[in-house]
Parts: structure tokens; sequence; C-alpha cells
């Protein structure tokens, strides 16, 4: 009899340890959400930690192309900053360098620094997926995945490790509705997202992205494959995305550049030319090119 | 003759010669189908598919040749689906771009035509002799299996190709590292051109015959393989052997058998054919 309470007490003993275990797991998972980046605790912080994002004197290449000299910017928290200038500017390469997408580009090439929250983002110490996890990334042309819109929004979640399925519903549908398309496919969550409006395929995007709770979000001409209208509702998802993060954008779009920006950069042939209020930029340019472009003249 | 005259007759002359020239194929096949049909249709039965070979024709059976075929297509699909689904991946996906991969693009490409009997006397001395596999299953598959695997490798790093950059950046930019891209979003979109493929190379293997001859399967086998190390044979072979005996009646088994392995084929390339169709309709980003 003895022996037999033994083993029970044994067993019982198995069942606590593995409810611990799987205790341990889901908070691990729910700090994989609402983790800050936090890249390396020795990494030294460097600049102004006041600002979100910060370059200094950036240069880039592609081969022996090069296709950015000396960019320096800072970036408050929660604003948005517009990138404009005429095609082939290298504005598009500035926005892929805070998510290092250029990387995977054959011959690409960096110099300078590029701090985001202080850090060092080309520090050979950084983690690049823990990086692109933390600065999500909306394309030019709708990119949803050919899987269930489900699917499309929970991937981030799951190639991160989060395995528990209410945590991810949850997280789903807390995305699908800050980006405003909730309401369109709550009831088709398991149909494929290839089925959806350009549209509703670009707010899925954006749900997509901010479903792994980045703290900077990077567009690149997110709304130039789209109708006004569509253009028009995801302007204003802009402007609401701005209270919890900081958005950076690439646009051809001057009007759409003064409605949701709140400071614009213009490049010009590799060059920064003027960064500024957007205010400023479109009233009272100080550079010839930048008065021209901004006055439709060329671009 | 004016201008526009001759440009309708030279129109029509071209015409002329396109349907000819595709008919030729049709036509051929349609012999073959016909006199094979005739010979050999009747010959079809139950008893045709489970006896065994026989020195009186209308006993013999290919119940140890399709029992050979199905064992050594099994075992050819195990060794050759792995390796070249690994060998396209990492020539599409990891090798950089340079003189190597093009070297590597171009040996592919010349195994590709490489004449099979070549790929028998490799097998023979590699596998059967040189690591002691004898005369065996393994040993026919392995040859087989590096026959193929050009076609493998060629048609994954083309479906691989077509995946576009798209769908691997919205992947990187959530974080997903290179295997979890290529494993949850690369293979998948590209997995019905590269089952395509693997079934367009095993029934190209299906009919091999040359090779298989060359690693010892033209031998007489009375029973059914019981594991990958015994002896075998198949279609293809029995085929051959028939057609190269002296009596007549054995022939109109041959000619049954071509007709089961014309079917065989017909209905692995037909499928293919389906599924690429299906697939590139599935397929719009």
């Amino acid at each position: 009899m003895a022996e037999k309470c033994e083993v029970v007490s044994q067993t019982g003993m198995e069942i606590a340890i593995i409810e611990k275990k799987m205790e341990t797991r889901i908070e691990k998972q729910h700090r994989i959400i609402g983790a800050e980046f936090m890249p390396d605790e020795n990494l030294s912080t460097k600049g102004n930690v006041m600002n979100k994002i910060e370059t200094k004197n950036v240069q880039c290449w592609y081969g022996d192309f090069h296709v950015l000299r000396d960019v320096s910017i800072s970036v408050e928290p929660n604003t948005v900053t517009a990138l404009i200038g005429p095609s082939g500017c290298g504005k598009s390469t500035y926005l892929r360098v805070f998510n290092r997408m250029n990387d995977l580009i054959d011959g690409f090439k960096l110099e300078g620094d590029v701090l985001i929250d202080g850090k060092d983002i080309y520090d050979k110490n950084i983690r690049v997926n823990e990086l692109r996890k933390n600065v999500g990334m909306v394309f030019q042309k709708p990119n949803p995945f050919p899987k269930s819109i489900f699917e499309n929004v929970a991937y981030g979640l799951r190639v991160n490790g989060v395995t528990d399925k209410k945590l991810i519903a949850d997280t789903v549908e807390r995305s699908l509705k800050q980006a405003a398309v909730w309401n369109e496919v709550k009831d088709n969550l398991h149909k494929n997202a290839l089925g959806l409006s350009g549209g509703q395929q670009q707010r899925l995007c954006i749900a997509r992205a901010i479903a792994v709770q980045p703290s900077v979000i990077l567009m690149d001409e997110a709304t130039s494959a789209l109708d006004p209208i569509s253009t028009g509702k995801i302007e204003d998802l802009i402007a609401d995305l701005k209270k919890d993060y900081t958005i950076l954008i690439v646009t051809h779009n001057m009007q759409q550049a003064l409605r949701v920006s709140d400071k614009t950069a213009f490049f010009f042939l590799g060059d920064m030319i003027e960064y500024n209020d957007t205010k400023e930029i479109f009233n009272n340019p100080q550079h010839e090119h930048t008065r021209n472009y901004v006055g439709g003249r060329f671009g | 003759m004016n201008n526009e005259e001759e440009k309708t007759l030279k129109n029509n002359a071209f015409k002329v010669w396109a349907v000819f020239a595709t008919s030729i194929g049709l036509v051929m096949l349609g012999i073959l189908l016909v006199k094979i049909g005739m010979d050999g249709m009747h010959r079809l039965s139950l008893q045709f598919f489970t006896s065994l070979p026989s020195r009186r024709a209308e006993d013999a059976g290919i119940f140890t040749a399709w029992v050979g075929t199905l064992w050594i297509m099994g075992t050819t699909a195990l060794i050759a689906i792995p390796i070249g689904i690994g060998a396209g991946i990492y020539l599409e996906e990891y090798s950089k771009k340079g003189w190597w991969s093009n070297f590597l693009e171009i040996n592919i490409s010349n195994l590709a035509g490489v004449p099979s009997i070549i790929y028998g006397l490799l097998g023979l001395e590699v596998f059967v002799r040189l690591l002691h596999m004898g005369e065996s299953i393994l040993a026919g598959s392995f040859t087989l299996a590096l026959l193929i695997l050009p076609i493998v490798i060629v048609s994954t790093r083309e479906s691989i190709k077509a995946v576009p950059k798209t769908l691997r950046e919205a992947s990187y930019a959530l974080g997903a590292s290179k295997w979890q891209t290529i494993s949850m979003q690369v293979l998948p979109a590209a997995s019905g051109g590269v089952m395509t493929g693997i079934i367009l190379a095993l029934s190209r293997a299906i009919g091999e015959t040359a090779p298989l001859i060359v690693v010892g399967a033209l031998t007489y086998v009375p029973f059914t393989p019981k594991s990958v190390f015994d002896s075998f044979t198949v279609l293809p072979i029995q085929i051959f052997n028939w057609v190269s005996r002296p009596q007549a009646e054995f022939l109109v088994n041959a000619a049954a058998g071509i007709i089961v392995l014309v079917v065989i084929t017909i209905v692995m390339n037909g499928s293919a054919v389906l599924l690429r169709n299906r697939w590139q309709k599935n397929v719009k980003w």
C-alpha cells in the first residue's frame, strides 16, 4: 500500500513539473509578442536615446554603384516620416536599411551608423531575424501569402515560436481590428487571402506586420497599387497607428506626404537634399531641387 | 505572281508542313498502339498479372516483373526525391551566383543528356562492385536515381525560381529565418512544379532497360523480392526477354507487357500534366 502511495505522489510531482514547464513556455510566448527590442545587453548605446531612429553618414553600394551618399537623419518616436524623391533616388534603399532587407541582395554594402533605440543595428551581434520582428514592413504591391487570412496574420507569430492557440487567435483578431479590416474579413478568416480586393490585401499585410508587435513600421509606396478609396483608408490607418508606432513611408504622391507625415526627407540621385518638417518642405523649401520637385516641375 | 499571292502561298505551304510534321508523331504512336493492341490485348487477363515466368508462353505472366518495377520505382523515388529537392534548393537559394554555380548548372544539364547505358556502367562499378550491393534492387535503384536526378534538380530549381521575390520578402520581413521561409513559403508555393518534375522523372525511369541490364537485372528471377537486397526483374526487361525468344507465342506476351507499360506511362504523364495545369491555375500572385 505504501509503495502505491509513493508511486502516486511521484506521478503527482511529475505532473506539477510538467505544468510548471508549460507555464513557463506560455509565459515565454507572451514575452515573444510583447518583447521590447533587446538585441544584446552588452551592446553599447550610441547617440541620442530620445530619437527612435538615427542614421549617421550612411552610405550604400550595390556592387560598384553608389546608391546613397552620406545620409544623416534622426526620427522621433510616434511620428510619420515621408521619404520622397524621383525614381532611382535611393529612398527605397534607405527605407530597407532599417530592417536590413538590402542584405538579401548580392553585393550590397553599407557604411555609417544606423541606430534604432540607440543601438547599432548593423553591429555583428545583432540577430537580424529579431531586428525584422521589431521593424515591420509593408510593401508596394500587396503580397499576402497564398494561405488563409488567419494564417497570414498568424505566420509572424508562428515563425517566432508562438504555439499557444488562444494567444494566436487573440492576436490575429486584435491585429485585424487595428488594421481596420476585421469587419470585412471576420466571417471568412479561413478563406484564401488572395481572394480579397487589393485594398483589403494591403490592410491584411499591415495587420500581419503589426501582429508581431514591432515598434517601427516601414511602408514602401504602400498605396501606389490601390484605388483612391483604399488609399484613403490606409492613410487614416497610418494616422491612427502613429499612436503606437514610429512610421516611415516612401511615397510618390506629394499630397499623401503632405497629408500624413510630420517630417519629410527629399532625396535626389543618392543624396539626401533636405530634411525638415513636412510643412516647411512643401511651403518653404530651401533647395532648388526640392522646390522644383514638390512644385511638380520634375519627377 | 504578285507579292500578295506569293505571301499567301508561302503561308499555306508552311501551314501544311507544320500539320504534316505534327501528324508524323501522332500517326506513328497510333500505328504502334494499334499493332500492339491487336497482338497483345487478348492476352491481358488476371492470370497474366499473377503468374510467374514460365517456359510455356501461355502460362507465363508478369507477376515478378511488375512487383519488381514497384520495388524499383519506390526505392528510386525514396533516393532521388530528397537528394534532388535538396540539391535544387541549394543551387537556387544558397549557392552564390558566380562561375561555380554556372559550372554546376551546365554540368547538371549535361548529365541529363548522358546515355543511360553509361549510368548503368557507373552503377555496376560503384554500387554493385565497389559498395558490394550486388545485383540487388538497391543497386538498380541507386543507378536509376542517378539517372533521374538531373530532371528532379532542374525542375525543382525552375519551380523555386518561379516563386516571386515578394513572397520571400514578406516572410523575411516578419522575422522568419531562411529555412522557415524556404520550408513554410517557398516549397509549398513551388510544390506543384516539383511534383510534376518528380512524376515525369519517374515515368522516364520506369521504361529504362539498359542500365538495369548492366547492373544485372537480366537474370531469371522465379520469385518476388522480399527486401531491397534481393535480385529482381522489371517490366521492360521482362518484355525484352520475351521479345528475344524464338517462339511466336512469347511475342504475344511481350505485346501484352508493352500495353501494361504504356498504360502506366500514360497515366503518370497525364497526372503530371493535370497537376501542372492545376498548379498554374492556382498561382495568381
